[in-house]
C-alpha cells in the first residue's frame, strides 16, 4: 500500500521496484494460480452445464449461438457446476443483504457450526493434552491407552458420527454437545500424538539437570516438559482445528439438522441446490483458514514471549 | 554379575600428606563397579574404582574416552547406579546426597533451556528449591557476576556464544551454592583462549569459595593446570590407573604452566595414560 502511494509520488523507479518485488514475493505465483484455477472453473462450467442448456433450446426450439451457449451455461438456476461468480453473488446475497438472524443467513449457518466446532475443539484439545500427560507420566497407559487412541481413527467418522447422536440423544443431550464431541473425536488425535511427542522433547541432560535438583514431577512437568511441548501443541491445534470444523460439518448431516453448514449442504443435494452447496463449501474453507491462522497467530505470540527467534 | 576379572590391583589411595587435616571424605568410592547391559553384551564402563575425594580439593579425571569418567561422575550424582562396590558423599548415599541437594552438576552441553533468559535459567534450581523471590534475585546477581555474565540478565541462551553459555551453566550450578561440584568436560566444546580464561576464572572461584570440585578433562595441561589431585584412568573396562598429588601451589597465574614443575606432573599423567592404554 506504501509502495503504491511512493510510486505515484516518484514515478518510474518505484514501479520498477514494485514489479521487482510482485515477482520475488508471494503475489505473483499467487495470483496467477488463482487465475489459472478461475479460466479451469469457468471451462468445465461451460463444459458440464452445455448437454442440459442445449436440452432447454432444443425444447423450446430455439436458435442459439456459441455466445448464447457460453452466456446461459453461467447462469443457470441448477447447474451441474455454478460459476465462480455465481457462487460470490450467493454468497453475497446470504451474508451481506440477509439479516443475521434470518434462516437464510450464511452468517447463522456458519455461526452455528462455528460454535460447535469451537466446543468441540476446546474439548478435545484438553482431552488430548490430559491423555498425553498420562501416557507420559505412566508406562499402564503408555501401553494401553495408545492403541486405542490410534484404533479410534480407523474407524470411519461418517459410520460413528449418528451413533454418537443417537447415543447421546438416547441420554437426554442434544443440540451443541452431541455435535461438538463428533469434533472432539476427531481433535483429540492430532493432539495426544503431538503432546506425547512434545512431553518427550526435552534432552536428556535437562531430565538429569532436573533429578540433580530433586525437582518433583509436577516441577519437572511445569518447568521442562510443558514448556517444551508448547511448540508441539500449536502445531497439532492447528491440524485439530481444521478437523473440528469437519467434524461438525459431518455431524450436522446425519442428524437431520435444520440449521448449519452442515445442514445447508444436506438441503442443497436434496432440491440440487448446487449454489448454495458451493457458498456452504466456501465459506466452510474460509472459516478454516481463519480458524487455522488464529491458531497460528496464537504461536506467533507465545513463541516471541517465550523467546524465539523468529 | 560383574565381578572383576583381570583387573589390576588398584593403586593406593593417596598417601595422605600431613597438612590435609583429618575430615570426613565429601566423596568416597570403595571396589566400585558398573556394567551397562546393551543390546551388545554388557559394557563395563567402571571396574573396581578405588577413591577419595576431600573436602576444598579440586580433583581433576583425564582418561581416553569411554573409560568412565562421565559414569563416575553420574555414580556419584545418583543418575546411574552402580553394580558393585559402594559410594558414598558427605558421608550419605548419592540418592541421600542428592535429595540434599549437596552437589551442583554441569553437563557436557550447557542444556540450558531456550524458553528462559540467562537470569530464568540460574534461578530454576533457587525455583524449584523454593528460595524466596528476593534471595532468588539476589543470588541470581551474585553468581552471573562471579561467571562474568552481569549485564546478559535478559539475553535468551541463543543470544550467548558458547562459551558464555557454558559460563551461564556453571552460574546455575553455583546458584544454590552447594558444597560439592560434579563439571563433566565443561569446557570442552570451547576453543583453547576461551578455555584459558575459563580454566582462570574457575581456579579463582575456587579459590575464593572453598568448594570441592571434581572435574572431567582430556586435556593434560587443563588438568595439572586445575587440580591438586589426578586421576588418570584407563579404558576397557574403565578403571583408575595412577592418581597424582599435585605439588604446584594453590596460587596459580596462567604462565605456570612453563614451569618445570607443571611440564614434570604432565610427564607423569602422560606416563599413566600411556600405561593405560599399553596393557590393553
Ligand atoms: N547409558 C549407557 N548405556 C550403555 N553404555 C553406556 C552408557 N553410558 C556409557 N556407556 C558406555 O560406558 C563406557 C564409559 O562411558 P563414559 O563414562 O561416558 O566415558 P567417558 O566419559 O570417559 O568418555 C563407554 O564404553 C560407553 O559406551
Ligand atoms: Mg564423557
Amino acid at each position: 500500500m506504501s509502495v503504491t502511494a511512493s510510486a505515484a509520488n516518484t514515478g518510474a523507479a518505484p514501479a520498477a521496484s514494485l514489479l521487482r518485488r510482485l515477482g520475488q514475493g508471494k503475489a505473483l505465483p499467487v495470483s496467477l494460480v488463482v487465475a489459472a484455477i478461475l479460466l479451469i472453473w469457468y471451462g468445465f462450467t461451460v463444459y458440464l452445464n452445455t448437454p442440459w442448456q442445449i436440452g432447454v433450446y432444443e425444447r423450446a426450439g430455439a436458435e442459439w449461438t456459441a455466445a448464447d451457449l457460453v452466456r446461459d451455461t453461467m447462469a443457470q438456476d441448477r447447474p451441474v457446476l455454478p460459476a465462480p461468480h455465481q457462487v460470490v453473488a450467493e454468497i453475497w446475497k446470504t451474508t451481506v443483504e440477509t439479516r443475521p438472524t434470518s434462516n437464510r443467513s450464511l452468517l447463522k449457518h456458519a455461526w452455528i457450526t462455528l460454535s460447535s466446532t469451537l466446543l468441540g475443539f476446546a474439548i478435545g484439545t484438553l482431552l488430548g493434552v490430559l491423555l498425553a500427560v498420562g501416557i507420559v507420566h505412566n508406562r499402564a497407559m503408555d501401553r494401553s491407552v495408545m492403541p486405542w487412541v490410534i484404533a479410534s481413527q480407523t474407524i470411519p467418522i461418517l459410520a460413528i458420527a449418528p451413533m454418537i447422536i443417537v447415543v447421546l440423544n438416547a441420554v437426554g443431550l442434544s443440540g451443541l454437545l452431541p455435535k461438538a464431541l463428533i469434533s472432539t473425536y476427531l481433535s483429540f488425535f492430532p493432539v495426544v500424538v503431538g503432546m506425547v511427542k512434545g512431553f518427550r522433547s526435552p534432552e536428556a541432560i535437562q531430565l538429569d539437570l532436573m533429578r540433580t535438583y530433586n525437582a518433583s514431577r509436577p516441577q519437572v512437568f511445569f518447568k521442562l516438559r510443558w514448556p517444551a511441548a508448547l511448540p508441539y501443541l500449536f502445531t497439532s491445534m492447528k491440524v485439530a482445528v481444521a478437523i473440528s470444523l469437519v467434524g461438525a460439518i459431518v455431524g450436522e448431516l446425519p442428524t437431520g439438522a435444520v440449521a448449519g453448514l452442515g445442514a445447508r449442504l444436506l438441503a442443497g443435494s436434496y432440491y440440487g441446490q448446487t449454489i448454495q452447496i458451493w457458498a456452504a463449501l466456501f465459506m466452510a474453507a474460509a472459516l478454516a483458514a481463519i480458524l487455522v491462522a488464529l491458531v497460528g497467530l496464537g504461536q506467533r505470540l507465545v513463541t516471541a514471549r517465550m523467546g524465539g527467534r523468529s | 554379575m560383574n565381578v572383576a576379572t583381570n583387573t589390576p590391583t588398584p593403586n593406593p589411595s593417596p598417601q595422605g600428606r600431613g597438612e590435609r587435616i583429618a575430615q570426613a571424605p565429601v566423596v568416597e568410592a570403595r571396589g566400585l563397579s558398573l556394567t551397562f547391559e546393551t543390546n551388545d553384551g554388557p559394557v563395563q564402563a567402571l571396574s573396581n574404582v578405588d577413591l577419595t575425594v576431600g573436602k576444598g580439593e579440586f580433583v581433576s579425571f583425564i582418561g581416553p574416552s569411554g573409560c568412565g569418567k562421565t559414569t563416575f561422575l553420574r555414580v556419584v550424582a545418583d543418575l546411574e547406579q552402580p553394580t558393585a562396590g559402594h559410594v558414598s558423599v558427605n558421608g550419605l548415599s548419592p540418592e541421600a546426597a542428592r535429595r540434599a541437594r549437596a552437589y551442583g552438576y554441569v553437563f557436557q552441553a550447557a542444556g540450558l533451556f531456550p524458553w528462559r533468559t540467562i537470569e530464568k535459567n540460574v534461578a530454576l534450581p533457587l525455583e524449584i528449591m523454593g528460595f524466596s523471590a528476593a534471595e532468588q534475585k539476589e543470588r541470581v546477581a551474585r553468581t552471573l557476576a562471579l561467571v562474568n555474565l552481569t549485564g546478559f540478565e535478559r539475553k535468551y541462551p541463543w543470544q550467548l556464544s558458547g562459551g558464555m553459555q557454558q559460563r551461564a551453566s556453571i552460574a546455575r550450578a553455583l546458584a544454590f551454592d552447594a558444597d560439592l561440584l560434579l563439571m563433566d568436560e565443561p569446557f570442552g566444546a570451547l576453543d583453547e583462549i576461551v578455555r584459558d580464561h575459563l580454566n582462570e576464572q574457575l581456579l579463582k572461584l575456587w579459590a575464593r569459595t572453598d568448594k570441592t570440585i571434581c572435574f572431567v578433562t582430556h586435556s593434560i595441561p587443563e588438568a595439572v593446570y586445575l587440580s591438586t589431585k589426578i586421576v588418570v584412568m584407563s579404558p576397557r573396562p574403565g578403571r583408575v590407573t595412577d592418581i597424582i598429588e599435585s605439588t604446584l601451589p594453590k596460587e596459580r597465574p596462567l604462565d605456570i604452566r612453563e614451569t618445570p614443575e607443571f611440564l614434570e606432573i604432565a610427564h607423569r599423567v602422560r606416563e599413566g595414560l600411556r600405561a593405560g592404554m599399553g596393557d590393553e
